[in-house]
């Protein structure tokens, strides 16, 4: 059980190392154990940007034990919704932190000047960034610190862009190039503190409580993920797969969801990108499925002929989702741009595809003109507008930009078109308009996040059995995976895997580990977090009843059925109930 | 790494003798370091104390009462293929068990014969 939290204060440049092993006991590792260590650190109404917002980052006792639990869990109050803030990430993250010796890690305070942290093993160091601070590229500062720093292939690089130097709400971390802590900011909470980059390494080993047993579970877990059908899916295609389903039951969102259907979703479907532009695959360290997709795509050099550069562009069903249908464009090889940008500038792409959307709306709606949008005649599907305008939305040319920086809630609230500002408790949209449980999943989960409480699953086996559920039913649902997800995502289990690591195989898992659990004793715990993480929100100021509806939403027909705004408001008065009495 | 590891009754990487690294940024590609099994292994050859002694089949065999902990042997593979065992003072040598190979599910390295 990893049981070290290293403490890292920026303001005063020093660092400790602290045994929690109480705490991880209770509360397991992950999500379990980053909100309390945010309750503890994070002062109430503390504004995310200034230096006293912590930084948590948490991985779980699976971590480096055993396939696939390969995430790492951040947490820190969002500038995005002014809330608890909670980002996963893949990549080399988690089994980097595990290796250096830590279940956790606290960075608190803020630097005066730009810092980049490098923590191998026992040793934190204070680096000088002032090089690397205002880099027009993320990908050149990885290459940079690829060079500078040890422990090639068992280290993390987390990174910050320009978008979360400039503080932009919605602005990423990236790690590894390809894999991100996408939404909610956490990127310019970097920003807010002077902090580029983390660098963490370490080789450790661990000891076990009966590795024969030990062996075996591993050996049933790894074969019990590469027999998966689905998967197969994720290896083969990658989370893009989704896109052409999805559009056939007219649940992908399209033009700031106009529509729920894009007449030319075939084109960037994950066939489509498989068969024209896949160029390589990847997978997080420690995980034999490898759902990573890159793209390569050749562009020719302006003036020199036969010049080429090629680009590796990572791409998934969300990113498609959100600078391709939700704002109208069609062609992969446009599409990849975007992505492109969006990753060298460290952009969340789900927000920024969501923003831009209604950016376009509002100027065909007249609510803004080219004075706001510097010249930009935005329309559906023009990729070179929308290259210009992500480039001035993070270079915050004017006053427009800066709101449009904040997130759609702040900037309808300004230039209006509330109605169609896609975003969940302050959280711009993901990819799913498959009916009132994806939505409600949206406002009511403690990230407003489709991996919350999988209310598009729910609207899934609806659509597929077609059997309603009343409200009371569908919201003890929603309420019982998000608390089961508390379980996997303390682990930390990448969710792909939810299927294979069902409560009897976590029980068994553990026990190698020295650790005896029970399905209940699980069950209770994962409600203890998801409660947890309520009262954290209620503490900052969230209200179950004063969450905004966007009208789009009762719109657009979803497949699951029409959505009224009355069931909403009954659904989350039901939720409150059941979240007090947790 | 993880299962080369696991070979030997832990958990993590410490004790693994196989190691993967991109080349230079993931857009690139991963190389894969692990001893190749020279016929005359240049490592053994410069370790002061006879700790590495030839493998029949390839490779070399240490004897860790006999090691000092010199890393000479790091610097003699010309691969890099030596990893350090950094709480026993003691190099890291592939055996060539190919326990690994079962936890490639991509068939990207495989055990094979040398004569
Ligand atoms: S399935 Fe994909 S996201 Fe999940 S751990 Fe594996 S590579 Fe990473
Ligand atoms: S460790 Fe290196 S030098 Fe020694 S046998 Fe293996 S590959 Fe050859
Ligand atoms: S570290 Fe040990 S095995 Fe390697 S050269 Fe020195 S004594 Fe020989």
């Amino acid at each position: 059980m990893p049981s070290k939290v290293l403490y890292i204060d920026l303001s005063r440049r020093r660092f400790w190392v602290e045994d929690r092993r109480k705490f991880f006991e209770e509360w397991i590792g992950g999500s379990g154990v980053a909100i309390k260590l945010l309750e503890e650190e994070c002062p109430k109404n503390v504004n995310p940007l200034e230096p006293e917002n912590p930084i948590i980052f948490a991985i779980g006792p699976f971590t480096s034990f055993y396939p696939i639990a390969s995430k790492t869990v951040a947490m820190f109050k969002s500038p995005l919704t002014g809330n608890l803030g909670e980002s996963h990430c893949g990549g080399r993250s988690a089994l980097a932190i595990r290796m250096a010796g830590y279940g956790a890690i606290v960075i608190k305070g803020a630097s005066e000047t730009p810092v980049y942290l490098a923590i191998h093993g026992e040793k934190t160091y204070f680096r000088e960034g002032s090089a690397i601070w205002n880099m027009a590229n993320s990908y050149t500062v990885g290459r940079i610190l690829r060079d500078r720093e040890p422990g090639a292939g068992a280290r993390t690089i987390m990174r910050i862009g320009r978008a979360g130097e400039k503080l932009i709400s919605y602005a990423c971390v990236v790690t590894e190039t390809y894999r991100h802590f996408g939404r909610l900011g956490l990127g310019a909470v970097f920003g807010g503190k002077k902090l580029k980059a983390i660098v963490i390494s370490g080789r450790k080993s661990l000891p076990l409580a009966d590795s024969k047993a030990y062996r075996e579970v591993y050996k049933e877990i790894f074969d019990a993920l590469l027999a998966s059908p689905s998967m197969k899916k994720y290896h083969e295609l990658g989370t893009s797969m989704n896109v052409n389903p999805l559009n056939e039951i007219k649940a992908l969102p399209t033009r700031n969801l106009k529509k729920a259907n894009f007449e030319e979703a075939e084109k960037i479907s994950g066939e489509a990108f498989a068969k024209d532009f896949l160029g390589k695959r990847l997978a997080c360290a420690h995980c034999p499925v490898s759902c990573i997709h890159l793209a390569a795509l050749r562009t020719p050099y302006d003036l020199e002929p036969y010049f080429y550069k090629t680009k590796m562009i990572c791409y998934d069903y969300e990113t498609i989702y959100a600078l391709g249908s939700m704002i109208g464009v069609s062609d992969p090889k446009e599409l990849l741009k975007l992505l492109d940008e969006v990753e060298a500038l460290g952009l969340d792409a789900i927000s920024t595809g969501v923003a831009l959307a209604w950016a376009t709306e509002a100027q065909e709606k007249g609510l803004i003109s080219t004075k706001e949008t510097n010249g930009l005649h935005l329309k559906w599907s023009e990729a070179e507008t929308y290259l210009k305008a992500i480039k001035l939305l993070v270079n915050q040319v004017n006053d427009f930009y800066k709101a449009l920086g904040k997130g759609v809630e702040y900037a309808s609230s300004i230039y209006g078109g509330k109605d169609f500002a896609l975003a969940f408790g302050g959280n711009e949209m993901p990819g799913y308009h498959t009916g009132l449980a994806a939505h409600l999943g949206f406002l009511i989960g403690s990230r407003h996040s489709h991996l919350d409480c999988a209310g598009y699953s729910i609207d899934q086996k609806i659509i597929a059995s077609r059997k309603k559920l009343t409200i009371e039913e569908l919201t003890e649902e929603l309420i019982n995976e998000e608390a089961w997800r508390q379980i996997l995502s303390s682990l930390v289990i990448c969710f792909f895997a939810r299927g294979i690591y069902k409560p009897e195989l976590i029980i068994k898992a553990f026990k190698p580990l020295g650790m005896e659990f029970t399905e209940d004793s699980l069950k209770a715990i994962g409600k203890k977090i998801l409660k947890a993480k309520y009262e954290f929100k209620v503490r900052e100021g969230f209200n179950l009843g004063e969450l905004r509806i966007p009208e789009r939403i009762l719109q657009t027909s979803a497949p699951a059925g029409e959505i009224s705004k009355e069931s909403i408001i009954k659904a989350l008065k039901l939720v409150e109930e059941k979240l007090t009495a947790l | 790494m993880i299962a080369c590891n696991r070979r030997f009754g832990e958990a993590g990487v410490a004790k693994s003798s196989i190691h993967i690294k991109s080349a230079g940024g993931i857009e690139r590609g991963f190389i894969v370091l692990v001893c190749r099994a020279c016929v005359d292994p240049p490592c053994m050859k410069v370790c002061p104390t006879d700790a590495l002694s030839k493998r029949v089949g390839g490779g070399v065999i240490l004897n860790s009462s006999k090691c000092v902990g010199c890393k000479l042997c790091v610097n003699a593979c010309t691969i890099g293929a030596i990893f350090w065992d950094e709480e026993n003072e003691k190099p890291v040598i592939c055996v060539h068990c190919g326990y690994c190979v079962n936890y490639c599910p991509y068939n990207v390295i495989k055990m094979e014969e040398i004569s």
